[in-house]
C-alpha cells in the first residue's frame, strides 16, 4: 500500500465490509426488477385512485350489480390463486435442479393464467355486448382501464412464460434462465397482489354499493 | 498482511450474515414447500370469506361490510408479500423493503389525496336530481 494512515496506538486501521457485497453476473437483476414492479405498482395506484373517484358515476347507465357476475369472478380468482401456488412449485423444482418438473409446473401456471385471461375477456365481451362499453359512463371507463391494464399484464406474463419455456427447452436451467424464472415469479405474484385489490375494490365493494 | 486480515474479517462477516454460504446468488428469496402451502391455504381462506360475505349478504350495514372486506384484502396482500414474494428486511441488504415502504407511502398519499380532494366532485357540478335551486344554497 502506498499510504498508511496510522491510528493513535500506531496500528494500521483495518477496513472491512459491514454489508457483504455480491458481485455475481446477475447480482443487481432482482433488485432492478423489484424497482420496476414498484413503479408498476404506482401505475395501478393511480388507476385505483381514478376508479375510487369515478366508480360511482354511472351516468344513468348500468351499475355494478347489473353487470358483475360474482361466481365468474370467484372462478377467475381461484384460477389466479392456484397459478400462484403452481408457480411456487415450479420455483421449488428449479431450486432442486429438476428441469422436467419446472417446465411442467410452469406450463400449468400458464394454462391457469390463460383460463383467467379467457374469463376476463368473456366478461368484457359480455359487457360490451350488453352496451356497457367504456364510453358509456365514467364508471365503465375507469373499470375497463383498471381491469384491462391488469389483464394486459397477465397477457404479457403468459407471453413471457411461453418464451421462458422455449428458452429452458433450448438451453436448460442455466443461471441466466434461473434468474429469468425468478423475475417472472415476482411479476406473477405481483399480478396476484394487484388482483386482490381489484376483486376487493371493484367487484366486492361494487356489489355492496 | 493487512489484506489477509481484511479478507478473513469479511469472510467472518459474510458467514455471520448468511449461515448457508450456498444461498448467495439468489439471496434468501425462496420459500419451502411448506411455506408455499401455508401461504396458499391462508389466501384461499382470506379470499373465500369476503366472497361469502358479499354473495350471501351476511352483513346488513354496507359501511361495516366494506371495511371488513377491505381489511381482508389488506391482510391477504400482506400474506402474498410474505409467503409468495418472500419479502423480508434482509433481502438485497434491505433495499427491497426500502423500495416497498417508499412505494406504499406514495400509494397512500395518491389514493387518500385523490379521494379526499375529489370527494365533493359531484357537489360542485349541476346535479340533475336537484330540482329546486334553493336546495343548492
Amino acid at each position: 500500500m502506498s499510504s498508511q494512515v496510522q491510528t493513535a496506538d500506531g496500528e494500521a486501521p483495518q477496513y472491512y465490509e459491514l454489508v457483504p457485497q455480491h458481485h455475481s453476473a446477475h447480482g443487481s437483476t432482482q433488485i432492478g426488477f423489484w424497482i420496476y414492479l414498484m413503479s408498476d405498482c404506482l401505475i395501478f395506484a393511480s388507476l385505483f385512485a381514478i376508479y375510487g373517484v369515478l366508480g360511482a358515476n354511472y351516468a344513468a347507465g348500468p351499475s355494478p350489480e347489473h353487470l358483475f357476475n360474482l361466481p365468474l369472478v370467484a372462478v377467475s380468482t381461484a384460477a389466479l390463486l392456484l397459478s400462484s401456488i403452481t408457480y411456487g412449485f415450479a420455483m421449488l423444482d428449479m431450486e432442486e435442479g429438476k428441469q422436467r418438473g419446472t417446465v411442467l409446473w410452469l406450463a400449468i401456471t400458464g394454462l391457469l393464467g390463460a383460463v383467467f385471461l379467457g374469463l376476463t375477456l368473456y366478461e368484457f365481451y359480455h359487457m360490451i355486448h350488453e352496451g356497457a362499453v367504456p364510453q358509456r359512463s365514467a364508471f365503465l371507463s375507469a373499470f375497463f382501464v383498471l381491469v384491462g391494464t391488469h389483464a394486459l399484464h397477465v397477457t404479457f406474463g403468459i407471453i413471457w412464460l411461453v418464451t421462458l419455456l422455449a428458452q429452458i427447452g433450448w438451453k436448460g436451467l442455466i443461471p441466466a434462465n434461473k434468474i429469468r424464472v425468478q423475475c417472472l415469479s415476482m411479476f406473477w405474484h405481483f399480478l396476484d397482489v394487484i388482483w386482490i385489490g381489484v376483486f376487493t375494490v371493484v367487484y366486492l365493494m361494487g356489489m355492496l354499493r | 498482511m493487512n489484506a489477509q486480515t481484511t479478507d478473513s474479517l469479511t469472510a467472518a462477516e459474510m458467514a455471520h450474515a448468511h449461515p448457508n454460504p450456498n444461498a448467495h446468488a439468489s439471496d434468501s428469496n425462496h420459500g419451502t414447500r411448506r411455506s408455499y402451502l401455508i401461504g396458499f391455504a391462508l389466501s384461499v381462506i382470506l379470499t373465500a370469506i369476503p366472497f361469502w360475505l358479499v354473495m350471501a349478504d351476511v352483513i346488513a350495514d354496507t359501511m361495516i361490510a366494506t371495511l371488513v372486506i377491505m381489511g381482508f384484502g389488506v391482510v391477504q396482500i400482506l400474506v402474498h408479500m410474505i409467503y409468495f414474494l418472500h419479502m423480508n428486511t434482509r433481502s438485497e441488504g434491505g433495499w427491497t423493503m426500502m423500495a416497498a415502504i417508499f412505494t406504499i407511502i406514495v400509494i397512500v398519499i395518491a389514493l387518500s389525496g385523490s379521494l379526499w380532494v375529489m370527494y365533493h366532485l359531484n357537489t360542485n357540478m349541476m346535479p340533475g336530481h336537484i330540482m329546486n335551486p334553493a336546495d343548492m344554497l
